[in-house]
């Protein structure tokens, strides 16, 4: 799945990385537990957490994962917003609850990790 | 090629800037992605252990043509049971930690995963000492 589709389906804003859009992810995983994220080794990953502080953006920096979607509304500190330029990271926000998010994208085709 | 970054005990906005440096190093020395990411995933949950856990700590770096080690030291509380913290789900976080995504008692564990050797001592009252050896050639 293209990460423009993820805005398109998810009514989302892209705080950063709109030069990659076009980029392809595989599958998706949902957290708020970096914890959990960092024992995953699957490539091409988009994360949704309702987590939104600079650890954030540094598990995603460690994991290779280069999309980010923020749920729930919640906003993207200055902080996380550079550190994911500065690392190549696409940052988008939803409006949406986790759950919700989940199941437009896996209705649009995107599989789980596991 | 040796490093020796400082880390700051319960600094959650500095957590990963030594992880973040030793990744640069090593993808400029083209290590191969893979072994980059079992690597800097084992050193930025140690390094979030010693954010979380200690007082301040330190990470030394050496690098040869074969492989990498790492040993993270740091001046804490110590960990009284080593084999229970190496288990899954053991965890001693406080709240602020889990509010920051860790202390899910994950990190021992994901840390022995993603490396080819590691050793754990600790001092109750003193601190902890990790050892870490990955090798490039998988």
């Amino acid at each position: 799945m293209k990460i423009k589709t993820i805005v398109e389906l998810l009514q989302a804003r892209v705080i950063c990385g709109v030069d990659q859009l076009e980029s392809e992810v595989k599958n998706g995983f949902a957290s708020d537990l970096m914890s959990d994220v960092l024992t995953l080794d699957t490539d091409h990953l988009v994360l949704l957490t309702g987590l939104s502080n600079l650890q954030v953006i540094r598990t995603a920096e460690m994991a290779d994962i280069f999309c980010i979607v923020i749920v729930r509304g919640k906003r993207v500190t200055k902080e996380m917003h550079h550190l994911a330029e500065e690392n190549r990271i696409v940052l988008i926000e939803t409006p949406y609850s986790m759950f919700r998010a989940i199941s437009v994208l896996h209705d649009g085709g995107l599989n789980a990790v596991y | 090629m040796e490093f020796r970054y400082e880390i700051e005990g319960g600094n959650f906005s500095r957590a990963g800037h030594a992880s973040s440096a030793v990744k640069k190093i090593l993808k400029q020395l083209n290590v191969d992605n893979k072994v980059i990411k079992r690597v800097v995933v084992a050193l930025y949950e140690g390094e979030v252990n010693v954010v979380a856990h200690a007082e301040k700590g330190s990470m030394m770096v050496d690098i040869d043509e074969q492989r990498i080690r790492i040993r993270i030291e740091d001046s804490g509380p110590g960990i009284p049971d080593i084999d229970l913290a190496m288990q899954a789900g053991f965890s001693t976080a406080s709240a602020a930690v889990r509010e920051m995504g860790f202390g899910a008692g994950m990190g021992l564990p994901n840390m022995k995963k993603n490396t080819d050797q590691m050793h754990v001592t600790s001092e109750v009252g003193k601190g902890t000492q990790v050892e870490m050896i990955t090798w490039f050639r998988q």
